[in-house]
């Protein structure tokens, strides 16, 4: 059954995410007329029938476990995972990329850590700085007011540091450290390694009247009720909903980008996932932001006899650059945290302290830096909690194992006595790191899938063995007896699997030459004027901070440019 | 009565009849005695889609564990945490439904539970004639003073040893994730507050202390419903 939309769009946005809701909020705010797609349902933490906010483990049967649906855990909000019923991807040789999607409105921002980093001068000047990969076609420079509005518009709390490459902002303020943060830091401190409040996207402070102030139930995971965290939808959509300019279309996969004979797009080619039918919705622009993936996939599947490698890919890249974070993590026992007096130390989500990168300019054997994120604290406990209850006793002479009420005893005795590092880092964007269409794999609508090609090089391998050198170093400064084993080069030094940090940027990049890239500097296809990217994908390289922030940044500057150009008449 | 009903309380040496009867040893046999414990929910609401929804009902439709099997995990969890504790035990905890909740939940869990409780049984067997259940208390704690303990090297019992270590696993995250559990534990959070910085007589306990200068980039709590300002060299005026 085929359906069309019944009017004609000023825009259609493909995908609820950061980069979707904010183009959203931006051009309907402008006053266009905005068709808004999404693959998963509606969703609203606010909605009794769907919060997971502030419900203790035992509300749940299996106390908070992760299922298939849920991967971090049963009271996550976000919908997805990296396996999903029906949407099927496929590797290719030597590779192991994992692809996480979210279905739901607001896409992955109901997923992130909330962790706010600007790119800072550096970031987009990387080819500069040590030859390897591209520049940007833009700056710091050009950025730079889409980030400080984005500050005062979404609110970030942070510090101001005066550091050349993480650069300062108009940040709430930042929370106080934890106990074991206190232990991270003297321990960093005695090493020279900085350490400087977090910064994140979570209200400390009222930012409007629309929103509420954090309580600090530590809970962002699970979106909040008061929307004192950023997600797309709670922040960007439901507000650009109340203005009667967009229409928001769910459970709506698109397939592809339609074009006419003069190669621009038309408008795309939807399914209703709930029944199957086919709808057609036509628009003056396209704004892909369906993740940097999904977006190549759309663009690859948009095959028409002007485009017949694929709609914006007369240059072979789309799908090309793709790259993701690296990640390693270590914990360690802290004995000065055993016995601990109980009190709430919930916080806001996450570490409220990290260390940014803080070698750049060094002589090492790998070229792009990492930060450190901080864990640890008397958590809410939930399933797993308490496994393994007793294995500290092997650092203290004590036998493990056991049971009766004496559990009970190593339970206190340990309960927040652990203190973990988790690294983020920056990879070198390649060529030959890619996905394409398999070519004979469909999904459940018949749609061909995604096939993954990816390898790290050895600048990421030798990165992740200086990241195990440096959490252990800094584990024990701070008074930890180190969990586990270390993982040598048999296992890439506990380098995680591309895709696993979910960051995956790169796949449509931009630049000035329409034969090295796909968009211009504001998403803008090299192949169709009309259609623009608004996600990850058209990052030139991924730095070492969360992609999140300048996503939205890029996609107001994306949606500055659309008004532009159609109030000069050229879209 | 449905399942679930009659699962709240289980005779002990009845259920083991076949396997005393096979052996021969029903002499050895102890006294019947009922086992029993608090029943869990069996039906939930906390944010689920509707396919979750349908996961979840079909998961307490389903009977995995037979009533011996039940009666065994029981007993096991209860020599793990005992109720004769102010704040309960794993019976007090229901337990045993949540274990079997969990093994219908986790495809990966179903066999190893299995094969721990015949494991256990196969020893108590060879060891005393008779299962795990109905040999007496003292000879089931022996038992469990074998395989209790991870160091122990003896080949034959890592089997033992990997079944109970998982059990109590399982018994101390049923347990500490009900309301008994956080009140045994002392938990504090999950509720709204504001966060204003680790407890001065924590701080001096540890010899910590927040440094002047950290803290004037932290939050004034008493100005948190301020509306935030800037000037325009990105400082927080309000």
């Amino acid at each position: 059954m085929l359906a069309v939309a019944q009017q004609e769009y000023d825009v259609i946005i493909v995908g609820s995410g950061a980069g979707g809701g904010m183009a959203t909020n931006r051009l309907a705010n402008a006053g266009l007329r905005v068709a808004l797609i999404e693959a998963g349902g509606f969703y609203d933490p606010a909605d009794e029938a769907q919060r997971t906010q502030l419900r203790y483990p035992w509300e749940s049967p299996r106390r908070g476990a992760s299922t298939r649906r849920r991967p971090f855990g049963d009271y996550n909000s976000c919908i997805g995972g990296w396996e999903l019923d029906d949407e099927p991807f496929t590797n290719g040789e030597n590779t192991d990329f994992r692809w996480w999607r979210a279905r739901m409105l607001g896409g992955r921002t109901n997923h992130w850590g909330r962790i706010s980093l600007r790119f800072g001068p550096l970031d987009f000047k990387r080819y500069d700085v040590d030859g390897l990969g591209d520049n940007w076609p833009i700056g710091y420079e050009d950025v730079k007011p889409y980030y400080d509005k984005l500050d005062k518009f979404v609110g970030v709390y942070g510090s101001n540091e005066g550091l050349y490459n993480d650069p300062d902002g108009y940040f709430l303020p930042a929370p106080k450290p934890r106990l074991h943060e206190l232990y991270y830091i003297k321990g960093a401190r005695s090493l020279n390694v900085p350490v400087y409040p977090m910064r994140k996207s979570v209200l400390t402070k009222r930012l409007n009247n629309r929103r509420g102030v954090c309580f600090y139930c530590s809970q962002c995971s699970r979106a909040c009720g008061i929307h004192a965290d950023f997600s797309s939808s709670t922040v960007l959509i439901y507000p650009a909903l109340e203005g009667g300019q967009v229409d928001l279309y769910t459970n709506t996969m698109v397939r592809e980008v339609v074009t006419g004979d003069d190669g621009r797009a038309t408008g795309v080619s939807c399914i209703n996932t709930l029944d199957g039918s086919q709808l057609e919705i036509t628009g003056r622009t396209v704004v892909l932001a369906a993740s940097a993936c999904s977006t190549a996939r759309i663009l690859l599947n948009s095959r028409s006899p002007q485009h017949s490698d694929g709609l914006g890919n007369s240059s072979g890249h789309v799908g090309h650059y793709l790259h993701d974070s690296t990640g390693a993590s270590r914990a360690a026992f802290l004995p000065d945290l055993m016995d601990r007096d109980i009190y709430n130390e919930d916080g806001t989500t996450g570490g409220h302290v990290y260390t940014p990168w803080w070698l750049e300019g060094e002589n090492l054997d790998f070229s792009r830096g990492y930060h450190l994120e901080i864990g640890g604290g008397m958590g809410m406990p939930s399933y797993g909690f308490g496994f393994a209850v007793n294995q500290y006793n092997e650092f203290l002479g004590e036998r493990v194992g056991g049971y009766g009420n004496s559990l009970r005893d190593d339970i206190r005795r340990f309960y927040g006595a652990r203190l973990s590092i988790a690294c983020r880092g920056e990879s070198v964007p390649q060529f030959s790191n890619y996905c394409e269409l398999d070519p004979t794999v469909v999904d459940k609508w018949g749609i061909p899938v995604l096939r993954f090609n990816y390898q790290w090089t050895q600048h990421e391998i030798n990165q992740a063995r200086h990241m195990q050198d440096t959490m252990e170093e800094l584990l024990e400064a701070a008074g930890g007896i180190l969990l586990g084993s270390k993982p040598g080069a048999d296992r890439n030094y506990g380098l995680t699997q591309p895709g696993e940090i979910i960051h995956e940027v790169g796949t449509t990049r931009m630049g000035s030459d329409r034969k090295t890239s796909v968009t211009n500097s504001f998403g803008q296809l090299h192949d169709a004027d009309n259609v623009f990217v608004a996600d990850a994908g058209t990052f030139v390289s991924q730095a070492d901070k969360n992609p999140t922030w300048t996503i939205m940044a890029l996609s107001w500057r994306t949606s500055d440019y659309i008004i532009e150009q159609m109030n000069q008449r050229n879209l | 009565m449905n399942r679930r009903e009659t699962l709240k309380s289980l005779l002990m040496s009845s259920l083991g009849a076949g396997v005393i009867a096979s052996t021969g040893c029903a002499g050895s046999a102890s006294p019947a005695r009922r086992i029993s414990w608090t029943p869990l929910p069996d039906s939930y609401s906390y944010g689920r889609t509707a396919e979750e929804k349908d996961y979840d009902a079909r998961l307490f439709a389903e009977s995995y564990l037979s009533e011996h099997e039940l009666v065994t995990i029981a007993v096991l969890c209860d020599i793990i945490l005992p109720s004769d504790h102010p704040n309960g035990g794993a019976l007090d905890a229901g337990l045993p439904e949540f274990v079997e909740f969990m093994v219908k939940d986790r495809e990966n869990y179903k066999l190893p539970v299995r094969g721990g409780v015949a494991w256990l049984d196969n020893h108590a067997i060879d060891n005393f004639g008779a299962d795990f259940v109905n040999v007496s208390e003292q000879q089931r704690l022996q038992i469990c003073d074998r395989i209790a303990w991870p160091d122990v090297q003896d080949p034959e019992l890592q089997p033992g040893i990997r079944f109970f270590s998982f059990m109590r696993d399982l018994t101390l995250t049923g347990y500490y994730t009900t309301e008994m559990g956080f009140r045994d534990l002392g938990y504090q959070g999950n509720t709204p507050n504001v966060w204003d910085g680790v407890p001065q007589h924590v701080l001096d306990r540890h010899g910590m202390s927040y440094e002047a200068e950290w803290l004037e980039k932290c939050v004034d709590q008493s100005r948190r419903d301020v509306i935030a300002e800037w000037d325009d060299d990105m400082n927080l005026i309000t």
